[in-house]
């Protein structure tokens, strides 16, 4: 296998998309394509040559023009509060990538019968399945999709606008939120951490041959992944991408 | 990179000035007091009735081993740095188990010359392989115990594999058996672009580093 070399990369855009989260999108000349779930080794180079790398999540679909990551700043991170406080347009982002061949999900229009989809998401979890979500409206694929979004607060959804215009586009699309700390007035769904019932209200059952990704906090995801099992999914049909609080 | 290329206006918060501790911490690592947990699916659960190690492959004769008759084993306790390949390291992990040397006594390497490779196999389908005198000349254990505790199974309890002087993803969790063979078979994240040796030290943490 050919090596994974560093590549600078120009940031053309950023956006906030929550209070904590930013969205860099980036111009990669030497990108040469990723699957939907990979991610990215982003180094950092001080002044005196001191070096900090992490991995970040990939948002952007393989078939998005540009390649773009989503970032949570963590307060007392080392290399994400630069990422989203201190970065410029204009200015050059270090990485390597694509990494991971496992947490990763293809569309394939020759299967007749896809395995429907269940996504799992705590959080900023939520960014390598976003990915997912684009690339399959990127390619129109129509797999059955549910997506069962855990956040803090309806402010901390992650992409909220874009993705509930791709569900009202189609049908095959659905979202479910759970917000387990905050609700906005009125609020109608889940308000409670993702649990036995839940699970059994939104998963598919193993008849309909499904597949997993869950991304998100260690708790949330052995929750998850526990909660699935005692509906018979089996390993292999669980997919799953932990984060412990110490990122960075 | 032929140039120097600075990240403007990067300072790092967390850099470690002392130089004894600076020399334990592997390039591009940073360490962390939390214990992260990594693992490609779900956690499975076994019951230390039904629980098994075996030793198989190439080789003339196995070994099978309860859990009370791996319990029974010489033990070790010991003190080591871990090195994860997604950036974290900690230092000074306890843990308590048998040394893979102890395990391998039980089987006739001698007569074996040509076994050059370990793969270990874990609950849940995990593999991952490690050159035989990795585990024989270095240090490699199977640990039941983390903190003076049950090792607990997000962490890859009852029982994993914990070979410290490479990349964490070699100390498979949830251990079930060891091949031994003649010819190095990558294991599961060998095969999705992972280094195939993973030495912290010189940085191989994918295909070509």
């Amino acid at each position: 296998m050919s090596q994974l070399k560093w590549q600078f990369t120009t940031l053309v855009e950023a956006k906030w998309e929550t209070p904590t989260v930013k969205t860099l999108v980036l111009d990669a000349p030497a990108w040469t394509g990723h699957k939907a779930g990979q991610h990215v080794d982003i180094r950092l180079t001080a002044e005196d040559g001191y070096q900090a790398q992490r991995s970040y999540s990939i948002a952007s679909a393989p078939d998005d023009k540009n390649l773009s990551l989503t970032v949570e700043r963590i307060e007392d991170g080392e290399v994400s509060p630069y990422l989203t406080d201190v970065l410029q347009t204009g200015e050059r982002l270090e990485l390597r990538g694509p990494i991971g061949g496992y947490f990763v999900w293809n569309s394939d229009q020759k299967k007749n019968n896809s395995q429907p989809l269940l996504l799992i998401a705590g959080g900023s979890g939520f960014v390598p399945l976003m990915a997912m979500i684009r690339h399959r409206a990127n390619v129109g694929d129509n797999t059955p999709t549910r997506v069962l979004y855990s956040a803090r607060s309806d402010e901390e959804i992650i992409n909220r606008e874009e993705l509930e215009e791709l569900a009202s586009k189609d049908s095959a699309l659905e979202i479910i939120y759970t917000l387990t700390r905050k609700q906005p007035k009125h609020w109608k769904g889940y308000h409670r951490r993702i649990d036995r019932q839940m699970i059994g209200e939104v998963a598919w059952t193993m008849k309909d041959n499904p597949l997993a990704f869950i991304c998100g906090p260690t708790a949330l995801v052995e929750s998850a992944a526990n909660l699935l099992q005692e509906i018979e999914y089996k390993s292999e049909n669980i997919k799953t991408e932990r984060f412990g609080p110490t990122g960075g | 990179m032929a140039e120097n290329f600075i990240s403007r206006g990067f300072v790092s918060k967390r850099r470690v000035d002392d130089a004894a501790h600076k020399e334990r911490i592997p390039p591009g690592q940073y360490e962390t007091r939390d214990f992260p947990v990594l693992s490609a699916g779900p956690t499975p659960q076994t019951q230390l009735d039904r629980w098994t190690f075996s030793i198989n492959g190439e080789i003339a004769e196995g070994l099978k081993l309860t859990w009370n008759e791996f319990l029974q084993l010489p033990s070790e306790s010991i003190t080591v740095d871990i090195h994860c390949v997604t950036k974290w390291t900690k230092l000074d992990t306890k843990w308590k188990g048998v040394a893979v040397e102890t395990l391998l006594e039980k089987i006739d390497l001698e007569g074996n010359a040509e076994i050059k490779h370990l793969i270990a196999y874990a609950k849940g389908g995990y593999t991952t392989n490690i050159p035989l005198t990795d585990v024989l000349n270095k240090n490699a254990w199977v640990v039941y115990e983390y903190d003076g505790k049950p090792l607990t199974p997000e962490h890859g309890g009852p029982a994993r594999l914990l070979v410290p002087h490479l990349y964490f993803w070699k100390s498979a969790k949830w251990i079930e058996s060891f091949k031994l063979v003649k010819e190095d078979r990558p294991g599961f994240w060998e095969s999705a672009g992972y280094h195939n040796y993973g030495d912290p030290w010189k940085e191989q943490r994918y295909a070509g580093d």
